[in-house]
């Protein structure tokens, strides 16, 4: 066998001939992620060193990040098969209150039977999308949007104007929260081991590799014989049960909450999943880097107070980083779609 | 010995269309087996049955002697049978080494996907192929060649007894095409069944040992090459009469009014030259693929052209501006009505008006009683059969949408109509219908510039016939001298066969 060499046929050169700047920035989003989150902690603490000095400030710093990481590794799963979760806020409203009202009206039931519980309660509210995404082919958006106003009325019904006593609440699950294990969050612990599972799954499991291939080219997936009612019903099994897993956190951070916990949340993870590296076409994106994007921007609204930003300016700066994200993502596509067309026709 | 894959009277319908109306094919190991056709004879109907794509009506389905019944392309898989369809289904966002496993990715035993393993086979299926191409690289971005390569590694390591290829060779150039008959002639000397369906005649003696020709969705003939010729399978491939269509009325051949000069769009169509005169029908013709509705979309200005000129009695049509070329009198009837032609869900009146909608509206609003006018006269005129001139689009049949498409343009009194596969679709009846709509209005002296993959049509209406084949202009064939064999020729043997000027 010889190895052939003619035009517009790849051979064993390596990868990439021209790497640019930008497309190395490009394909390290996470490095850029983490340099990005350094430099503005390191900023905020700099004007106001009780934001991470003080206990209460790594503290804070460390834990609120997990509500965030668990719903956009979720958002990201579901956004990776080229589909949308829009009803996690309301999942995470619903099993927040559920897990609280859990303690209340079965105080026998052991805290991991409760959270177990909230687990399956959101995977069933996740379930009920996938089943009606993969078997109705109704898109993802359209159904989403119909149970976030679903669940959210189920919330208002069932809740009404009452909500979750700090009274209800063990105090052991409450310290949970606040614990640590050598210096590390416990909450943070919890997320860390969402991002782990979560990465393996979809980085090193057959199942994972397949979600990324039905996002990538769903026609192609049908000619290959993929499962693919199966393989999209499964991501919105998984953002169901991770908005149950915020739900409990929510619950052992803030033991209260009322029929509006995780308004708007769902926008935060599809946001938190963009800046990490998620296409919303599909077949593209990393676990740990979403975990990134949710950190930042938990970060970000952490430190723009204390930058004495105002806090309208908030939700306008997050904004210009989801489209700079997506821009800067198609404007690198280009070009690299571009050097592909040169090196083939070179 | 039973053979390896035998099909019997298979049939299949989608709709009221009969795609396979008794699809015959008997496959051999060791074997490869030439599948031939026109456009729309049913070739890649039988493929898709064959691959599990769709499941048949009827019919006979033998895999080494049993009959199976294929619920999902996964059960064909798994039963050995491996399909590289014409358009190369890779996945682009994973590597080449991911796209030949997908779904059967290799595991460590510690539970995670066995990556240097899957690099290692890959790199082994690729040596074997003789070529080279990175296993980690993204497929995104691949030469059609590699592509293709790709797909062949993935149907090896299936290790696939039926190997279909449908027109693999359409995209390639000739060195890669020689590699890839190597490759073919490899498989089928280790005992697999090959079914090779190619429009290029040369390439189907050099390599198929056996041709099967199927025409409107049936089995025509199979033989062995080595006992027919090109001619004669031409001849089997469009043999078929002409009886039940509308021919062409004579009418007054008046002055230029589209010409075209090199139109170039590289990869696409090359210097592109003709004319179409008043009251002419001018059909280009050729295989699927060719380039011909390129060339009117470029014509049109939908699509954008490198170099050449179009122009309309004389003035210059300025590229890639659509607007433009309705200002100068051209109408453009697309392939695909339903979703390039019509406003599905809007009413019949408000689809007949939307390119004069200056002439219908009053202090710039659209005024439904403005409308209610030419799109009476034109449904009236063209017969378009509806309730009222409020139903949605959507509600009407195949034939009765092209007919408002065509009142549509004919609203604006065109010069020159394009119209790409006016009868696609629709039923028997309603095409001599709309075939004498398009004869009346090249009476009426508009030039009608027309694409048919339908030899009949073409040489039923047609004043001259340009063949197109690859995206050069191989053939200027006039009415005279028209005949199924010598267009049929022209679209698969090119320019060595240029008829009468």
């Amino acid at each position: 066998m010889t190895i052939r060499q003619i035009k517009g046929v790849a051979t064993a050169a390596p990868r990439a001939p021209r790497q640019t700047v930008l497309s190395w920035i490009f394909q390290a989003r996470e490095l850029s992620l983490i340099v990005v989150i350094v430099g503005l902690i390191t900023v905020t603490t700099l004007t106001q060193p009780q934001y991470l000095f003080s206990e209460g400030g790594l503290r804070d710093l460390l834990r609120t990040p997990t509500l965030y990481i668990a719903l956009a590794v979720g958002q990201a799963i579901v956004m990776i098969t080229r589909n949308i979760d829009l009803s996690m806020g309301s999942i995470l409203g619903l099993t927040a209150y559920f897990c609280g009202n859990l303690f209340h009206e079965a105080p026998f039931l052991p805290i991991p039977v409760v959270i177990l519980l909230t687990l399956v309660f959101g995977a069933v509210l996740g379930s009920v999308n996938g089943f009606l995404v993969a078997f109705l082919k109704v898109p993802a958006l359209v159904i989403t949007l119909g149970t976030l106003y679903a669940y959210r009325g189920i919330s208002v019904l069932w809740i009404g104007g009452n909500f979750i006593r700090p009274e209800w609440v063990p105090t052991e699950f409450k310290q949970f929260a606040l614990a640590n294990v050598f210096g590390v969050s416990n909450l943070l612990i919890v997320a860390l081991i969402v991002v782990l599972i979560a990465g393996w799954f979809m980085t090193s499991r057959r199942t994972g590799r397949d979600l990324y291939a039905i996002g990538s080219n769903p026609d192609a997936a049908v000619l290959y014989g993929l499962r693919t009612k199966w393989l999209t019903l499964i991501p919105f099994v998984i953002s169901g049960t991770l908005a149950g897993l915020a739900g409990v956190v929510y619950v052992s951070i803030y033991a209260t909450g009322d029929s509006k916990v995780g308004l708007g949340f769902e926008l935060q993870a599809v946001a938190a999943a963009v800046v990490g590296g998620v296409a919303v076409s599909g077949g593209v994106g990393r676990i740990w880097g979403v975990a990134l994007g949710a950190f930042f921007l938990a970060t970000l609204t952490t430190a723009l107070p204390v930058l004495s930003i105002p806090s309208l300016w908030q939700q306008a700066i997050v904004g210009v980083l989801i489209v700079g994200a997506i821009t800067l993502d198609r404007v690198f596509f280009l070009i690299r779609q571009n050097q592909a067309r040169k090196e083939l026709s070179a | 010995m039973s053979h390896l894959l035998e099909l019997h009277g298979v049939t299949k319908t989608f709709g009221a269309v009969a795609a396979l109306a008794g699809a015959d094919m008997v496959l051999d190991a060791g074997s490869i087996h030439a599948l031939v056709g026109e456009n729309g004879a049913g070739k890649s109907t039988l493929v898709k049955i064959i691959g599990g794509l769709h499941g048949r009506d009827s019919g006979e389905f033998l895999l080494d002697g049993e009959s199976v019944d294929f619920r999902s392309t996964a059960d064909a898989k798994h039963h050995g049978i491996a399909v590289i369809y014409q358009e190369p289904t890779l996945f682009p966002d994973l590597t080449v080494a991911e796209n030949i496993f997908v779904g059967r990715q290799p595991y460590t035993r510690f539970g995670f996907v066995n990556r240097a393993e899957m690099r290692r086979a890959t790199r082994e299926l690729t040596a074997r192929l003789g070529v080279a191409i990175d296993p980690d690289r993204d497929a995104r971005g691949l030469s059609i060649a590699d592509q293709q390569i790709i797909e062949i590694a993935k149907a090896i390591s299936l290790n696939a007894k039926v190997v279909i290829m449908d027109e693999p060779t359409a995209a390639l150039s000739g060195v890669e095409v020689d590699q890839l008959m190597g490759i073919a002639r490899q498989l089928r000397d280790e005992g697999k069944g090959i079914i090779f369906i190619s429009h290029r005649f040369d390439e189907v003696f050099a390599l198929c040992d056996t041709v099967t020709v199927m025409r409107d969705g049936q089995h025509i003939e199979t033989n062995a090459l080595a006992d027919v010729t090109t001619d004669m399978i031409i001849r089997q491939m469009v043999g078929r009469s002409v009886d039940n269509l509308f021919p062409k009325q004579e009418a007054q051949i008046g002055n230029v009014v589209l010409s075209v000069e090199h139109l170039t769009r590289a990869g696409v169509f090359e210097d592109v030259s003709f004319q179409v005169r008043a009251g002419e029908i001018v059909c280009l013709a050729g295989l699927v693929g060719a380039g011909r509705s390129e060339i009117a979309r470029a014509v049109f200005g939908v699509d954008k052209y490198e170099s050449g000129s179009v122009m309309i009695d004389g003035a210059v049509v300025p590229r890639h501006k659509p607007s433009a070329a309705m200002g100068l009198g051209m109408g453009f009837v697309p392939e695909d009505r339903r979703k390039q032609g019509l406003a599905m869900t809007a009413g019949v009146q408000t689809n007949i008006t939307l390119a004069i909608r200056n002439q219908v509206a009053k202090l710039g609003f659209i005024s439904s009683k403005l409308e209610h006018g030419p799109a009476e006269i034109w449904a009236r005129r063209l017969q378009v059969k509806t309730r009222a001139l409020d139903t949605h689009a959507v509600m009407l049949s195949g034939g009765n949408q092209q007919k408002v498409v065509l009142a549509k343009w004919l609203a604006t009194s065109p010069k020159l109509l394009i119209i790409d596969e006016p009868t696609r679709g629709i039923d028997v009846g309603t095409k001599s219908e709309v075939h004498r709509l398009i004869s009346e209005l090249a009476g009426n002296g508009v030039a009608v510039l027309m694409i048919s993959s339908e030899l009949p049509e073409v040489i039923g209406m047609a004043d001259r016939v340009l063949v197109v084949r690859e995206g050069r202009l191989t053939g200027n064939i006039s009415r005279s001298d028209v005949t199924a064999e010598a267009v049929m020729y022209a679209a698969t043997h090119g320019a060595e066969h240029e008829v009468a000027k």
